[in-house]
């Protein structure tokens, strides 16, 4: 069932102040101290003695390593210890895991294979010092030539970019393939209409606002290590540490405080992390490690880089019948893709869209190049965002084909709501959808059809004016445990509540927040189920050693697992508050009714406890059910049955100075449908903040790098972030078609709109292209690329 | 975070202390204004002083004055302040229009009309829209002082005619009657550098222009001023067509790089185009007809 | 060297080196952690701090520049217990996410708004351009900032009356 809504008015909205006990607008809790400055981030961190670090990095993209002097660093009077990697290798610790099972230098030994690779770190008394050290190495490198064209990776005579790798004679790193290739291939074969288009997603980074960091502090006599992290997942990375270090898993702690966006960057282990630690166990003294700027951009996870040859078959009248793609994956120097083992390509599977097709095909080639490694991050669902790129991007190139309207050719062409639950051809379930009233309350929010007429008149006075749709179905919540797994850790998530005496609570969850609001809307989710105001809750995140094991923050997935796993510890912690109520009120459990806050006796309103009279008798001297033990806690693992499948319809409206190619993007029309909402506050700002993404990926970002290897978006000068004067008022509606596999209904948001809104922009100014005769143009839709287009000159950006 | 070397820090108290410290101190000093070009490049390690010296306290370079020929402005006068200036405004449009778009309002809160032209950074906008107005700049020394047009002020990229032992410490822009201006501007993003910008400035006398300037940033060396655009302009009726010509040459004579920020064609074209539109308005609001 | 100023009402008084930024100065030396940074180039906006009132980023300034000036952090908008309205605005229209460029925003939206009792959506925005949000869009933002300028119109006019 699905229930629609118009987009609220945040002007009223703001002014009134609710407090419900459970879901709805709900200010949040983290925010008073945030507000005054009171946060507690990696860098707020100041312990006694603490020492600083800092990495030296190769200038090459591709160089063997002659030497490294390093005699004038250690000399600098507040440098305490510098190491390299050969030095790591003595430890065995040059080498660590990445998250697919690939390994990657801490320090390089043999050869840097990407520009800005790490190289050695000074550790000394303050970061002024440790900076200045690392002027004072003296590395001399052979240069090698570098693998940068993605394209080339695979030459016959291309370098060999893995030779540590036994036996690797070439930078291939896998094939992989989904779908029905000859079914596909037959539908191709009769179709009456064919498009193909290379369409290209260039390499992105997340670049949150705080870099990535930590402070390591190993406890010389016990052996224990502390280790505040820029963590999105800290248990995982809790296990990875005791897996390759040796450390025994008991003596870790990580604790990952405050974090400053995350948007996937923060997922992986960096070698950064692990110098801390080995600096600190060398040392003794806890020792602190935050990127620059440069640092970030350049080494730490990147995003995207495919090349998809994409094809669409259809018939004349726009019925779509198949989607094949062939993807060329850049994943850079090292495998560092985090996604589940099973899914190399991530759920890129997802890409035959929104639309109920006879047949798909996907092929990819992963490759090395001499490029930082990454690949997973920035809110991209595992590839989802160059899933759904791809296939509304076709989908816009057959609507240009056969002269229909887009947004038509896509209501023609979207799954039935009675399709639901409704089988990919690549075999994803989609649990379900309602996506036609999605699209119309986004046409009617626009005002489509007068935006195409609005189009019509200024195309016949030469002005230029796009509108874009995009219908996205993202695939959120990893994952179930026969199918997902990270380095062999299921994809489940812990949860624990403990009502106290008074009624008051803590709750403790395995993920943690970047910005989304967790302490909040977990609390909500815990109020909403058993009554108790979200101002009594304490959520508890973030802290290995004080929350139960879990896979982190990604991938949109803790409002579907996470927040799964706190409804139901709850009702679990509820199932007993009823046996004990049984009890207070002397009648059966079956006699009992829940409203929310206390049971009642059915029939008779007027004899009932409260969560919080039942919390006291819990825990309190009277007596209980024969065979209940006291206390009100209990604890679970919730393990997904499947995916979340949430989707949006967006609409975008662009002109374009013809005389400059300067795009503005008008108006943004988002509507979004992620089931049932907690907050729909934190809902609409987690909405913004994607689209936000998306203007920047579509307009102005990307990291480039010349044929050296050299990067070429190594600081904020470089890599463009939208500001308040690119981004328009987004305008946000949504609709409601619950989940009915998760406990209350809910699906993942985080990323929807980082995924949806790319293709509706580049949608939206190819269909302002449209008197030049664009049917396609790659991203970043920078005004000189926009221009070029328009002279017909457009070039891929890889 | 990236931190600069170390280094040595004087503060002037004024503008003759400011100079007999860079004359002691020499080629290893810099004076510090607003910072927020020179301390990212010191961070980045791309510039290495051995002294720094702060002129922030020199109060007397802080001012936009006028008389009867010409308007003066003190090298330290700050970007937020050439943006506010009526005074400007009415005399000189062309400076507010390149405020709006020069960095960010934080940055210009502290960047000044002197560290932006010293930093001579050839993406940089004052420059072009001071040559656009053929100003003159004051250079002090303790031998006096000697004022050099825009064109001898600009030495290459990041080089400017302000030696070692020498202090910019005014702008004059003589003030001619029926005067226009105006500012035009493409980037990538708000506070990026200029993908290409295009100064205008026209007096007229009666239908016709007296003469012309145009300035152009981003664009490659010795687009400040052309010499044939002021030619093309001298005595001619404004027109569409001469726009157009004058946008041509300007595209002709500059010699722009392919880069991130766009194709030397596509600057090539903005170069033209942005000409004609800075031209075109500069004559607008000679003319009375545009604000 | 020594440097004197004036840090939220209160002066101090510390010994430096001449390179130390300001914006470590104030998190490393005085511990007001709460001013953040987030480039090296003066782009994100993430560290400002108001100098006589003046949003500045404080990554691209000398702590020894600042020698003599009042500085604000965000550790001075609450008085006595008293939110600035800026703050509240930020809270009530959820104008933040992770909370780490908020901060510099609600500096900037201070100082803006002690100019502009009642900016249009446009100078907002364009107020707040030299600062990078990765979490809101800054619609948020916008509003939050709105939400202070409504909140002190009415106060002005209730004690005006």
């Amino acid at each position: 069932m699905t229930t629609t809504e118009p987009a609220p008015n945040p002007a009223e909205e703001a002014a009134e102040e609710e407090r419900p006990i459970g879901f709805g607008r709900l200010l949040r809790k983290e925010d008073p101290r945030l507000i005054r400055g009171m946060g507690n981030f990696v860098d707020d961190i100041q312990l006694k003695g603490m020492l600083h670090l800092a990495i030296l990095r190769s200038p090459m993209a591709h160089a063997r390593i002659v030497s490294i002097d390093v005699s004038a660093a250690q000399a600098h009077p507040k440098v305490v210890a510098v190491i390299t990697g050969a030095d790591l290798a003595e430890q065995g610790l040059a080498w660590m895991p990445t998250l697919s099972n690939d390994t990657q230098a801490v320090l390089a030994t043999d050869k840097v294979r990407f520009q800005h690779q790490e190289v050695a770190f000074v550790v000394a008394e303050d970061r002024y010092s440790a900076r200045d050290a690392l002027e004072l190495i003296d590395v001399e490198y052979e240069l090698l030539s570098p693998v940068i064209n993605v394209r080339k990776a695979l030459d016959p005579d291309a370098p060999i970019i893995r030779d540590d790798l036994e036996g690797k004679t070439d930078n291939h790193i896998f094939d992989w393939e989904t779908g029905d290739e000859a079914a596909t291939e037959a539908v191709f074969l009769n179709a009456e209409v064919v498009v193909s288009e290379e369409i290209i997603y260039p390499r992105v980074h997340p670049a949150p606002m705080e870099t990535c960091g930590c402070v390591a502090d190993v406890e010389r006599v016990s052996g224990q290590l502390t280790l505040w992290c820029t963590s999105q997942a800290p248990h995982a990375h809790r296990t990875v540490y005791a897996l390759v270090a040796g450390l025994p898993e008991h003596k870790i702690r990580v604790i990952a405080p405050d974090i400053g966006g995350g948007f996937g960057n923060k997922v992986p282990i960096y070698p950064g992390y692990v110098c801390a630690i080995v600096a600190s166990l060398v040392i003794g003294k806890p020792v602190k490690w935050m990127e620059d700027r440069t640092e970030n951009l350049v080494s730490t996870g990147f995003a995207r880089d495919y090349v998809m040859k994409a094809q669409i078959a259809a018939t004349k009248e726009g019925k779509i019948l198949a989607v094949r793609s062939e993807v060329l994956a850049d994943h850079g120097a090292f495998n560092g893709v985090a996604a589940p083992v099973k899914y190399p390509a991530g759920f890129f599977g997802v890409f035959t869209g929104s639309y109920d097709l006879q047949a798909a095909h996907a092929k990819m080639t992963a490759v090395y190049t001499n490029k930082a490694p990454g690949g997973v991050a920035y809110a991209c669902s595992f590839r989802i965002t160059e899933a759904v790129y791809m296939v509304e991007r076709i989908v816009d190139c057959l609507a240009h084909e056969l002269k229909m309207d887009p947004a038509e050719l896509r209501l023609k062409n979207l799954i039935k709501p009675e399709q639901f639950p409704y089988t990919t051809k690549t075999g994803w379930v989609y649990d379900s959808g309602n996506y036609e009233p999605a699209m119309r309350m986004a046409m009617d929010m626009a005002g489509y059809e007068e935006l195409r007429r609005e189009q019509a008149e200024k195309r016949e006075r030469g002005e230029l004016m796009g509108i874009g749709v995009s219908f996205f179905t993202e695939a959120v919540g990893a994952g179930p445990r026969k199918d997902m797994d990270i380095l062999g850790l299921g994809m489940a998530d812990g949860c624990e509540l403990r009502i106290h005496p008074t009624g008051k609570a803590v709750v403790r969850l395995s993920v943690k927040t970047q910005g989304q609001g967790h302490e909040t809307t977990f609390a909500q989710i815990v109020a909403e189920e058993i009554g108790i105001p979200p101002e009594d809750i304490e959520v508890v995140q973030g802290d290995t050693d004080n929350t139960p094991f879990g896979l982190g923050t990604y991938g949109s997935r803790s409002t579907p697992v996470s927040g799964a796993a706190a409804a139901l510890v709850t009702r679990k912690v509820r199932d007993k508050a009823q046996i004990i109520a049984s009890g207070m009120l002397e009648v059966s459990v079956a006699d009992l009714e829940w409203t929310k806050g206390s049971f009642a006796v059915k029939g008779d309103p007027s004899k009932s406890v409260t969560i919080q009279d039942i919390a006291m008798r819990a825990h309190g001297a009277g007596d209980l059910p024969e065979g209940l033990e006291g206390g009100l806690e209990a604890q679970i693992c919730y393990n997904p049955e499947n995916l979340t499948y949430p989707f949006g319809a967006y609409i975008c409206v662009v002109d374009i100075d013809p005389g400059t190619a300067v795009v503005t993007v008008r108006r943004f029309i988002a509507v979004d449908d992620c089931g049932t909402q907690i907050n729909p506050m934190i809902i609409e700002g987690q909405v913004h903040g994607g689209l936000a993404d998306g203007i920047g990926m579509a307009m102005m970002q990307m990291i480039a790098f010349d044929e050296d290897g050299n990067c070429l978006a190594g600081s904020l000068m470089d890599y463009l972030i939208p500001t308040a004067l690119e981004t328009p008022d987004w305008e946000t509606g949504h609709t409601v078609t619950p989940s009915p596999h998760h406990p209350f209904g809910a699906k993942g948001i985080g990323e929807s709109a980082t995924v949806g809104s790319p293709p509706a922009v580049v949608n939206a100014i190819v269909d302002a292209l449209k008197p030049y005769g664009i049917r396609h143009a790659d991203m970043p839709l920078t005004p000189s690329r926009v221009w070029e287009t328009m002279q017909g000159n457009h070039t891929p950006p890889i | 975070m990236q931190v600069p070397a170390p280094f040595e820090y004087e503060r002037a108290t004024s503008v003759e202390h400011a100079i007999a410290l860079r004359e002691r101190l020499g080629e290893e000093a810099r004076f510090v204004a607003g910072g927020h070009s020179l301390l990212p490049m010191m961070k980045l390690r791309l510039a290495n002083p051995e002294y720094l010296i702060d002129i922030n306290d020199l109060s007397e370079l802080f001012y936009i004055s006028e008389d009867a020929n010409e308007v003066r402005i003190g090298a330290m006068t700050r970007h937020r302040d050439l943006l506010d200036s009526e005074l400007l405004a009415q005399h000189f449009p062309i400076f507010r229009d390149a405020e709006k778009v020069i960095a960010d309002p934080v940055v210009r809160n502290r960047g000044t009309l002197g560290g932006s032209l010293c930093q001579a950074d050839p993406s940089e906008d004052l420059s072009a829209v001071c040559a656009a107005l053929d100003a003159a700049c004051v250079i002090k020394s303790t031998s006096g002082e000697r004022v050099v047009s825009m064109a001898d002020f600009h030495v290459g990229p990041y080089e400017t005619a302000v030696g070692d032992a020498e202090m910019l410490t005014e702008i004059r822009i003589p003030l001619r009657p029926n005067s226009g201006s105006a500012y035009e501007k493409v980037e990538r993003r708000a506070g990026d550098w200029a993908i290409v910008s295009s100064g205008a400035a026209v007096w007229m006398d009666g239908d016709v222009i007296a003469n012309g300037r145009v300035g152009l940033a981003a664009v490659g060396p010795n687009t400040t001023s052309i010499e044939t655009v002021s030619a093309a302009l001298s005595g001619a009726a404004p027109s569409e067509e001469l726009y157009q010509t004058v946008g041509d040459i300007a595209a002709a004579n500059c010699s722009p790089q392919t880069d991130q920020r766009g194709t030397a064609a596509y600057k090539r074209h903005l170069a033209m185009e942005l000409t004609r539109r800075s031209l075109r308005r500069a004559v607008a609001r000679a003319t009375g007809q545009e604000a | 060297m020594q440097v004197n100023m004036t840090v939220n009402g209160q002066e101090v008084s510390e010994e430096i080196e001449p390179r130390h930024l300001l914006v470590h100065f104030i998190r490393d030396q005085l511990g007001l952690t709460g001013t953040h940074w987030g480039c090296d180039t003066s782009n994100c906006g993430t560290c400002v701090v108001l100098i006589d009132g003046e949003p500045v980023k404080s990554c691209s300034t000398l702590a020894a520049m600042a020698g003599g000036h009042q500085i604000t952090t965000v550790e001075g908008l609450e008085v006595d217990g008293e939110l600035d309205p800026v703050q509240e605005g930020f809270m009530n229209c959820h104008g933040l996410q992770c909370g780490f460029c908020t901060p510099g925003m609600m500096l900037t939206a201070r100082a803006l708004l002690n100019k502009n009792p009642d900016p249009s959506e446009a100078v907002i925005r364009e107020a707040i351009s030299g600062q990078i949000c990765r979490c809101t869009g800054y619609s948020t933002i916008v509003r939050s900032i709105h939400w202070a300028a409504n909140k002190e119109t009415k106060v002005s006019l209730g004690s005006a009356s």
